[in-house]
């Protein structure tokens, strides 16, 4: 059972280790693993750089002296329908607009600064995507363990539930409910507005993102309910839902841990791609899929109105990504790279 | 086998009746009131109230499902009197924003659709499997990780980011295409390849890059296997133990990843066809939502899942067939 540790990183046992072995968690082991990880590391930095960029967004703007909402016509040409300054040419460069005091460029008409608009962008964006995922892992394990420890009827209702889920337009649904469904949130309760429609994207994300993780741990729970400690504790009299959370849980979070470092982009992108088509948060909030949508007018005119924000969401869900296989690499060596 | 198939068939009859159910849930129930949504600001309570008598809408839910599950299989009359507009057959509802049935509105969309997929389709396939298996045979070496990396950045990017860049430069920047323009295949053909090609490269792409990296696990999985090292073992030479011990197992699973993807692309591609302004079911669906068409969104959501629902049987039967070991009881 001892040596298991080493050769089975994927399910930690709980039994003691001997003296003599050096005893080392999972996690330990895990990021060792992940330290020797070059690209796993770098992007690690970069994430933590751009997470750090959000969280102090206020300290950033403050010292830039930028605002994401307040108006700048200084930095607009009037005599060009209010484009930025030096935009309205046609041999106007590729990065026109961009200035010291608004390094990103002003928005096209109110002259709002990118920069913080963006900082601030990646604040909401990461709280949905970060909520969605806790949501979803929340669901996801506890229809996964149910599913797969219960067995039977309740296995197959679950299953077929989430056949059901997996076989909507998931897209078009959501864009379909957002107006209702915001509605009945506001009558329930939730205030109007932006924290109606936040509540609603992470909610309709979850709902639709639960089922593979409940996939994914059901078939772990199908052979974890085989091992002798269950058993044992079957024996011990325990109650199912002692079995359920205090000894099956437990050997499941490598797969929840994985699943979710990878889900988080995916929401990302999903959020993005949400507002892009015109259901995310109401228009003076920053948003990257709305900054985006608005630059399709400006494309040809503003280029790094589109080029900016949409490489930095690139970068920031390509960093997650490879965050995520990095994670996945070091938690379960044998999946990725046979 | 003729047991499964009959079993399965059966199940997913089951399984279409269910979505009709929450489907129609979903779209009636929720609303505060459907019947409201019919006409826009300016509307008298006199036309909701006509509207939601011509819609059926003042029936209780269980009999307006009753009569929409109806109007599927034999078609259904909407309207009294002499203001009376039929609804043929496969009837999905009917549009009273655009005046027309919600299954010609969608027949009208499919060829788009249907080209855009069709056309993705062989292009992901084509290079997402090849370099897929290109890079198992390479596992370690600077190709792999070449061939791994793009498909990492492939499947990162927003597909909606990689449409509008290709639009900027190709089209607008460097104008080597026209302003896309959809018109039929057998119309002018070549309007539709000028206007469907990068349609199809951001489609693809997205897909290839998936297809890559499982491509690419499946074959390593397969030539890991013991059948492999026997193949070897008693002297075939290595493109007939890749080609015919490797590929052949090593592929099937592929087939039932893009049977579902393909089918999930038939029910329309949402942002690929909004930012090509292809005439296609992802755009009218959109459209639908925006316009609060609520029977034109609910006849797309129940097709679309329709062909996956669909698909997934069809892929399961086919796997039978690709892969003698797979037992059907």
């Amino acid at each position: 059972m001892a040596t298991a540790v080493d050769t089975e990183p994927s399910v930690p046992t709980e039994s003691a280790v001997p003296e003599e072995i050096q005893g080392r968690s999972l996690s330990a082991i895990a990021w060792g693993r992940f330290r020797r990880d070059k690209v796993g590391m770098w992007a690690l930095g970069i994430l933590i750089f751009l997470l750090l960029c959000a969280l102090l967004a206020p300290v950033i703007t403050n010292v830039m002296s930028v605002d994401p909402y307040s108006l700048n016509p200084d930095a607009l040409d009037k005599e060009n329908g209010g484009v930025p300054l030096g935009c309205g040419l046609p041999s106007s460069g590729f990065f026109c607009g961009i200035s010291r005091e608004h390094p990103f460029g002003v928005e096209p008409g109110t002259g709002r600064d990118l920069f913080a608009r963006m900082l601030y962008g990646l604040r909401i964006s990461l709280l949905i995507a970060f909520s969605a995922t806790t949501v979803t892992v929340l669901l996801g394990t506890l229809f996964g363990i149910v599913s797969g420890y219960v067995g039977g009827r309740t296995d197959n209702l679950i299953g077929r539930f989430m056949d059901l889920i997996l076989a909507f337009p998931q897209l078009l649904i959501i864009l379909a409910l957002s107006g209702v469904l915001t509605q009945r949130l506001e009558a329930m309760g939730v205030p109007e507005g932006n924290p109606a429609r936040i509540t609603y994207l992470i909610l309709v994300l979850s709902i639709f993102g639960w089922p593979y993780l409940a996939r994914i741990v059901r078939g772990q729970v199908l052979s974890i309910r085989e091992r002798e400690f269950v058993e044992a504790s079957v024996a011990m009299g325990s109650g199912t839902r002692r079995i359920l959370f205090t000894e099956i849980l437990p050997n499941l979070w490598a797969p929840i841990m994985i699943y979710a470092t990878l889900t988080l982009p995916t929401y990302i992108a999903t959020e993005a791609a949400l507002s892009f088509l015109g259901v995310g948060l109401l228009p003076p909030t920053p948003s990257f899929g709305a900054t985006l949508a608005d630059s399709v007018t400006y494309m040809s005119i503003i280029p790094s109105y589109l080029l900016i924000p949409g490489t930095l969401l690139a970068i920031l869900v390509v960093t997650f990504n490879l965050v995520g296989d990095s994670v996945r690499d070091a938690l379960d060596p044998r999946a990725g790279r046979v | 086998m003729t047991g499964y198939i009959v079993r399965r068939v059966l199940s997913m009859v089951l399984m279409l009746l269910l979505l009709t159910l929450v489907v129609f849930l979903l779209f009636s129930v929720l609303p505060t009131d459907p019947a409201r949504l019919t006409c826009g600001k300016a509307c008298t309570p006199e036309v909701v109230a006509a509207n939601r008598h011509n819609l059926g809408l003042d029936l209780p839910v269980w009999e307006q499902y009753w009569v929409y599950l109806k109007g599927i299989f034999v078609g259904r009359t909407f309207g009294s009197g002499t203001a009376t507009y039929s609804c043929d057959a496969p009837c999905l509802g009917y549009s009273f924003k655009r005046g027309e049935q919600v299954t010609v509105l969608i027949k009208e969309g499919f060829p788009a659709t249907f080209w855009l997929a069709i056309g993705a389709f062989i292009l992901w396939i084509t290079s997402g499997v090849s370099l897929g298996i290109y890079s198992a045979l390479r596992r370690g070496k600077w190709q792999d990780k070449l061939v791994m990396g793009v498909s990492l950045v492939g499947y990162s990017l927003p597909s909606f980011f990689i449409g509008l860049v290709l639009l900027f430069f190709v089209i607008l920047k460097w104008q080597l295409l026209p302003y896309p323009d959809y018109v039929s295949p057998f119309e002018n053909p070549l309007q539709f390849f000028q206007t469907m090609l990068l349609p199809w490269i951001v489609l693809a792409f997205l897909y290839a890059a998936f297809y890559m990296r499982l491509t690419r696990n499946q074959m390593l999985d397969t030539l890991g296997e013991d059948y492999i090292r026997t193949a070897r073992a008693k002297g075939l030479r290595e493109r007939i133990v890749i080609r015919r011990h490797g590929l052949r197992a090593g592929l099937t699973p592929i087939v039932t990843a893009a049977g579902l993807d393909l089918a999930g692309l038939l029910g329309g591609a949402i942002i690929t066809e909004r930012i090509y302004s292809l005439p296609g079911i992802g755009s009218l669906a959109v459209n639908s939502v925006v316009d609060a068409d609520l029977p034109l969104t609910v006849g797309i959501t129940l097709v679309t899942a329709t062909f996956i629902i669909v698909a997934n049987l069809i892929v399961d039967l086919l796997y039978a067939v690709i892969d003698p070991r797979v037992r059907l009881v």
